[in-house]
C-alpha cells in the first residue's frame, strides 16, 4: 500500500501501527508510529494520579524523607512522559543514549557540587563594604 | 517496502523535480529527514537539561544550606495554583502527542484541534502565572535585595502589575479577532482555520487570569484570618525606600523591642534592623539576603521556564498554519514530532519545579 494514501481510513491505519511497534518499523505507515488513544490518555491519567499523589505526600509529616519521596514521584512522572509522550521507548537507540547519557552528567554536575555545599556562608551579602568584613557591634538603630 | 518512492510519486505532480516539496533536496528520502531532525531535536533538548540543571543546581546548593528560608518563602506560593497548573500543563502535553498521531494519520481537522487546545493550554497556564507573579510583587517579594521583608499589617502596593502584565495578551486578542474577521469576511478558509484557535488561546490566557485571581483570593483570605491577630499597627512607612540599605529608620511608632535583636546571626550587613522586623518571628529569615535570594531562585526557575513556555506557544502557531495549509502526512511529520518534544519537555521540568517551589512544608 502507498504510504501517504490520502483517502485511508484513520481506524484501520492506526490499528495496523498499533501492532507496528510490536514488530518493528517498516510496518503500514513507512516510518511513523501512532500511538493508540488508549495508550495515551492512561498515560495522562497516570500523570495526573502522581500529582495528586504527590500534593497528597506534601501534607504528610515525614521529615527529611519528603523531599526524596517527591522526587521520586517527580523522577516517575518524567518517566512516563520521556517513554510515552516523547515516544522515546518506540525512537532510535541512539536518541535514548543521547537523552539519558545528558542525565548522567545532570547527576555528575549537582554531586560534585554539593560536594562543598556545607563551605558556603549563610546569607547573601548585599552591597558589601568594608564594615562587612568585621563583627557588627555597633548598635544599628540608632546610627543615623 | 521502500518508502521513498511512492509518495514522491504521488505528490510530485505540482514540483517537477524529483523530490517531493516537504523533503529537502539533501536528503535522500523521507526518513532520513525525519530522523536527522529528530537526531538535532534530542541533541538540542540535552543542552535544555543541562541550562536547566545550572538554576537547580543553585537550588539544591541553597536549600541544603538554609532549609528554613525554603519553608518560610513557601509560604508565600499557592499550592492550589501551582497544582492547577500541573494538571493544565500535563494536559497540554496528552493533547500534543494526540497532535503527534493526528499528523501521522492525516487526520488534518483532529490536529489542528489538538494544536489549538495546547496552545490554549499554555495560555492558561501563563494567566495563572501572571497572577501569582503580580501578588507577590504586590506584596514586595521581589528578588535578591529588591525584597520588601514582610510585616504583619504592612502597607502593600497598589501597582496594578496583573494589569500592565495582561496588556501584551489583550492588544494580541484584538488583534487575532480582527484577523478572524478579517478572515470571515474575505470568506477563507484557511484564514478562519489560524485565526480560530489564535482567539480562543488569547482568551484562554484570560480565563486563567480569572481562575487564578478567585484563586488567589481565597487563599489570601485564609492566610489573612490566620494572621489578624498581628498588632494593627497603622503602617504608612513607605518599605519601598531600600535603596540606601536596610539602616534607614521608617517611622515605626511606639514597638519597644529596639535593634541588636540578631545581631548574633554574625558579621552580615543586612541584619535585621527595624524594630518591626525584629519583632517578627521570621526575622532572621524575612530579609534580603535570605528570602530575598529564594525569591531570586524562584522568578528565575519559573520566569526562565515560562519563556520556554512562550516560545513553544509561538512554534505551536506555526504549527497551526502548516497543519492549516494541509502540509502533513504520515511522510512528514516531523515538525510537530519535534514541537511535541520540546512540549514535553517544557512539562518535564515543570514536573520537577511544582514539587521543588511549592511542596515545601
Amino acid at each position: 500500500m502507498s504510504a501517504p494514501a490520502i483517502e485511508h481510513s484513520p481506524e484501520a491505519h492506526g490499528h495496523a501501527a498499533g501492532h507496528g511497534h510490536a514488530a518493528g518499523h517498516g510496518h503500514g505507515s513507512g516510518f511513523s508510529h501512532p500511538m493508540p488513544i488508549w495508550m495515551l490518555l492512561s498515560v495522562f491519567f497516570a500523570l495526573l494520579a502522581l500529582t495528586v499523589l504527590t500534593v497528597y505526600q506534601s501534607t504528610l509529616d515525614i521529615g527529611d524523607m519528603e523531599i526524596w519521596l517527591s522526587l521520586t514521584i517527580a523522577t516517575v512522572k518524567a518517566g512516563l512522559v520521556i517513554a510515552f509522550f516523547m515516544h522515546l521507548l518506540w525512537d532510535k537507540p541512539l536518541n535514548a543514549i543521547i537523552i539519558l547519557s545528558s542525565l548522567v552528567f545532570v547527576a555528575l554536575f549537582l554531586g560534585f557540587t554539593m560536594m562543598d555545599a556545607q563551605g558556603y556562608r549563610e546569607n547573601l551579602i548585599m552591597n558589601p563594604t568594608l564594615e562587612d568584613s568585621q563583627p557588627v557591634v555597633m548598635d544599628v538603630a540608632t546610627s543615623k | 517496502m521502500t518508502t521513498a518512492a511512492a509518495p514522491a510519486d504521488h505528490l510530485d505532480d505540482v514540483h517537477h523535480h524529483e523530490h517531493p516539496s516537504w523533503l529537502a533536496h539533501h536528503f535522500d528520502d523521507a526518513e532520513q529527514q525525519f530522523d536527522a531532525g529528530k537526531l538535532g531535536m534530542w541533541l538540542f533538548l540535552v543542552t535544555e537539561v543541562l541550562f536547566f540543571s545550572g538554576m537547580f543546581c543553585a537550588y539544591a546548593l541553597y536549600r541544603n544550606r538554609n532549609p528554613e528560608v525554603f519553608e518560610f518563602c513557601s509560604s508565600f506560593l499557592n499550592e492550589k495554583l501551582g497544582a492547577i497548573n500541573t494538571g493544565v500543563l500535563l494536559f497540554s502535553s496528552l493533547t500534543m502527542a494526540w497532535a503527534v498521531r493526528a499528523s501521522q494519520l492525516r487526520e488534518t481537522k483532529t490536529l489542528v484541534g489538538m494544536l489549538a487546545a495546547t496552545l490554549g493550554c499554555a495560555a492558561i497556564f501563563l494567566g495563572v502565572k501572571a497572577v501569582e507573579y503580580s501578588h507577590k510583587w504586590g506584596l514586595g517579594l521581589f528578588p535578591g535585595k529588591f525584597y520588601q521583608s514582610q510585616l504583619p499589617g504592612a502597607h502593600h502596593s497598589d501597582v496594578n502589575y496583573l494589569f500592565y502584565l495582561s496588556i501584551p495578551a489583550a492588544v494580541m486578542l484584538v488583534f487575532f479577532v480582527l484577523y478572524y474577521v478579517y478572515g470571515i469576511v474575505s470568506a477563507n478558509k484557511f484564514h478562519l482555520r489560524v485565526a480560530g484557535p489564535l482567539v480562543v488561546a488569547a482568551l484562554c490566557y484570560f480565563a486563567g487570569v480569572g481562575l487564578g485571581t478567585v484563586l488567589e483570593a481565597e487563599h489570601d483570605e485564609a492566610a489573612s484570618s490566620h494572621a489578624d491577630h498581628s498588632h494593627d499597627e497603622h503602617s504608612d512607612h513607605s518599605q519601598g525606600d531600600h535603596s540606601q540599605g536596610d539602616h534607614s529608620q521608617p517611622a515605626v511608632p511606639a514597638v519597644p523591642t529596639v535593634s541588636l535583636v540578631s545581631v548574633d546571626s554574625g558579621p552580615l550587613h543586612d541584619v535585621v534592623t527595624t524594630p518591626a522586623e525584629a519583632a517578627t518571628p521570621d526575622s532572621t529569615v524575612n530579609q534580603r539576603g535570605m528570602a530575598g535570594l529564594f525569591f531570586s531562585i524562584y522568578y528565575c526557575m519559573t520566569g526562565v521556564h515560562a519563556v520556554h513556555i512562550l516560545g513553544g506557544m509561538l512554534v505551536i502557531a506555526w504549527l497551526i498554519i502548516k497543519a492549516a495549509r494541509l502540509e502533513f502526512h504520515s511522510e512528514y511529520f516531523g515538525p510537530v514530532d519535534n514541537v511535541g518534544l520540546y512540549w514535553h519537555l517544557v512539562d518535564f521540568i515543570w514536573i520537577y519545579l511544582f514539587p521543588l517551589l511549592y511542596l515545601i512544608t
